[in-house]
């Protein structure tokens, strides 16, 4: 399935976000169902810095149930078992220093991650750690290009200055974003932060490689369990292929 | 990445959002540091608005035999040593442009002083505080208010200093461009704590002229409190050439980050923490709301490995004691973060000692009063 996507003209990838915690294997495989491509696995942490309000009680909630790493990775392993394509751990820093870098991106490695995304680590700090680079409005070009040329994959633009979670629209300052990334760098690029909606999802899609939906789809996994939130990631698949087909779809 | 490490703790763990404003930042304070103009407002201001210099008196009747100076921070405007930093931070902040601050707050000391501050220079000031620290210190919430500040409550995780560092941060990311934030203790990415460490450094100053002119010598032991550790930081900066001066941090039992820590990051820097071993941070308990933090600044980490402080605690009962000792014995209410310091102070093994008594206790009348 992830071939075909990629070998053809729905070449525009979505991303869901989940926190890990008992349900999640059940959760990506519906999110995958649904039609995500990748699936970030957050590993919760006390104090995330980047986080709005909804990822920040879910990441409270999973670690009031146990999630720390050794669980975490479990839930890894167990969502590998059951999707097939990338998974990519998302957390901060304090984990892996506890853990040890490099001991984590093997032990995140060998229970069928893909890669990692670590929010709080800039792009010149543990610069041999292989990971997904986070880059953002206020990156001055010449940073995206760094981060371009260390990161694993594709690019995350953070479309807002500001945490996790759903806006009303999709940031204005995404196109400018695109636009600077696109004139330093030829890796993918996939825009996160405040897309919740399929027309935000589409909207996104116009611009970028690819699109991440974290905060909405924990809500979603939360209040409606897996069938609700494969149905919503069928949501977004659908928008943001009517966008590549250059039709407008609508929900 | 060089700059800002302390052996290997500080640096910048924060999201890459924040990077550009750090730097420019750190470019504003190398401008500043390099201007007399900068040097010559900052002691403008805190002559003819802070109170600057603050005295050192000699407490004989605290703990006799011991000579103890203490350095009288309680005495600035506001009522601790969190003015300098504030005065330091906000005069930067109009030199960027940024007219509207950010601060966290925990006791509420460093909220009054960013508060008064922005009241002085006319900026607009939002001050995130924790709900339980606003029901500990309700005349700090009040003065805020009077200050024309807007304190906006925190009431997730602790409810506590970590939560509204965490939230303010949280702002500036939001709105990083038009706003300056205005961190109230040595922590926190490069270049925060070589900013508040060189803000606060004017107490070891002045402490070290005020005791030569005073004994003609160098205290055995130079003695602060350390929750985040600025007024310790800012002390220590004066005697850390004076091999023969033993530099003493005192940390609340319930928050000992330095004596029972581990390195972790929080907050933008990797320094010693209160976290379990998955590196999440755990809750600090103190009476004293300016110590309970599970942090603490990154050079404090730096100076205890390298054995050139040394750390100990105080318990809550301790410092208590020690609170009440002072206003019977010298005439002075302590604040309870202090209070700290006073108790290891009066049992030292020495007969010269200097202690920074950072703030004054009104604020903590009801917590002391009502144990």
């Amino acid at each position: 399935m992830r071939d075909e996507r990629e070998g053809g003209h729905r070449a525009k990838r979505l991303a869901i976000f989940l926190v890990c915690g008992p349900e999640t294997p059940e959760l990506a495989s519906a999110a995958v169902a649904g039609g995500a491509d990748l699936v970030e696995l957050g590993f919760p942490f006390s104090d995330p810095l980047a986080e709005g309000p909804v990822v920040r009680i879910a990441s409270e909630a999973a670690l009031a149930r146990g999630m720390r790493t050794a669980a975490c990775l479990e839930c890894l392993a167990a969502t590998r078992a059951r999707v097939d394509v990338p998974l990519v751990p998302m957390t901060y820093a304090s984990l892996l220093e506890a853990y040890g870098y490099e001991r984590f991106a093997a032990a995140a490695r060998a229970a069928g991650a893909s890669s990692l995304i670590v929010v709080d680590l800039p792009i010149d700090v543990h610069p041999e750690l292989r990971r997904i680079q986070l880059v953002a409005p206020t990156t001055p070009s010449e940073r995206i290009r760094l981060a371009g040329e260390r990161t694993d994959g594709w690019l995350y633009l953070v479309s807002v200055t500001g945490t996790t979670g759903a806006r009303d629209s999709l940031s204005s300052r995404l196109p400018e974003l695109v636009e600077r990334a696109r004139a330093v760098t030829d890796t993918p690029l996939h825009a996160g932060f405040g897309i919740s909606t399929p027309e935000q999802a589409a909207a996104a899609a116009r611009l970028a490689d690819g699109i991440v939906v974290g905060s909405r789809a924990v809500e979603v996994a939360e209040s409606s369990g897996a069938e609700g939130l494969r149905a919503y990631v069928a949501s977004l698949r659908r928008a943001i292929d009517g966008q590549t087909a250059g039709t407008a779809l609508r929900e | 990445m060089t700059a800002g490490l302390y052996g290997s703790y500080g640096g910048r763990y924060v999201p890459e959002t924040l990077v550009p404003a750090l730097d420019e930042l750190e470019a504003g304070w190398d401008e500043a540091q390099a201007d007399p103009a900068f040097g010559a407002e900052l002691e403008a201001v805190g002559a003819t608005f802070a109170g600057r210099p603050t005295p050192l008196m000699l407490a004989e009747r605290f703990a006799p035999p011991r000579r103890i100076y203490l350095k009288r921070e309680d005495l600035l405007h506001t009522g601790a040593h969190k003015l300098n930093n504030a005065i330091g931070q906000a005069v930067l902040a109009r030199r960027l442009g940024k007219h509207r601050i950010v601060a966290e707050t925990g006791a509420g000391q460093h909220g009054v002083a960013t508060a008064t501050v922005c009241a002085r220079f006319g900026l607009e000031c939002v001050v995130y505080m924790g709900s339980e620290d606003m029901r500990r210190q309700r005349p700090n919430v009040e003065r805020m208010g009077l200050l024309g500040a807007e304190v906006r409550p925190v009431e997730f995780g602790t409810r506590t200093l970590k939560e509204a560092t965490s939230e303010a941060i949280r702002d500036w990311l939001t709105n990083v461009e038009t706003t300056y934030y205005l961190l109230g203790s040595c922590v926190g990415p490069h270049p925060y704590p070589a900013i508040v460490r060189e803000l606060q450094a004017v107490i070891g100053r002045e402490a070290r002229e005020q005791i030569l002119a005073a004994k003609g010598r160098l205290p055995e032991v130079a003695v602060a409190c350390v929750g985040g550790g600025s007024n310790a930081i800012g002390l220590f900066a004066g005697f850390l050439d004076d091999a023969g001066v033993r530099l003493l941090g005192v940390e609340a039992a319930g928050a000992a980050s330095l004596g029972g820590g581990r390195t972790g990051v929080l907050h933008g820097a990797r320094s010693s923490l209160l976290a379990d071993a998955d590196g999440q941070v755990l809750d600090a308990h103190s009476i004293s709301a300016g110590l309970d933090y599970p942090g603490v600044g990154p050079e404090h980490a730096f100076l205890r490995d390298s054995g050139r402080a040394e750390y100990v605690s105080a318990t809550d009962d301790e410092a208590t004691a020690a609170f009440r000792r002072l206003a019977e014995t010298e005439g002075i209410i302590p604040a309870l973060e202090p209070a700290h310091a006073l108790a290891r102070a009066a049992e030292l093994d020495a007969q010269l000692i200097l202690v920074c008594l950072s703030g004054r206790g009104d604020k903590d009348l009801a917590e002391v009063l009502g144990r």
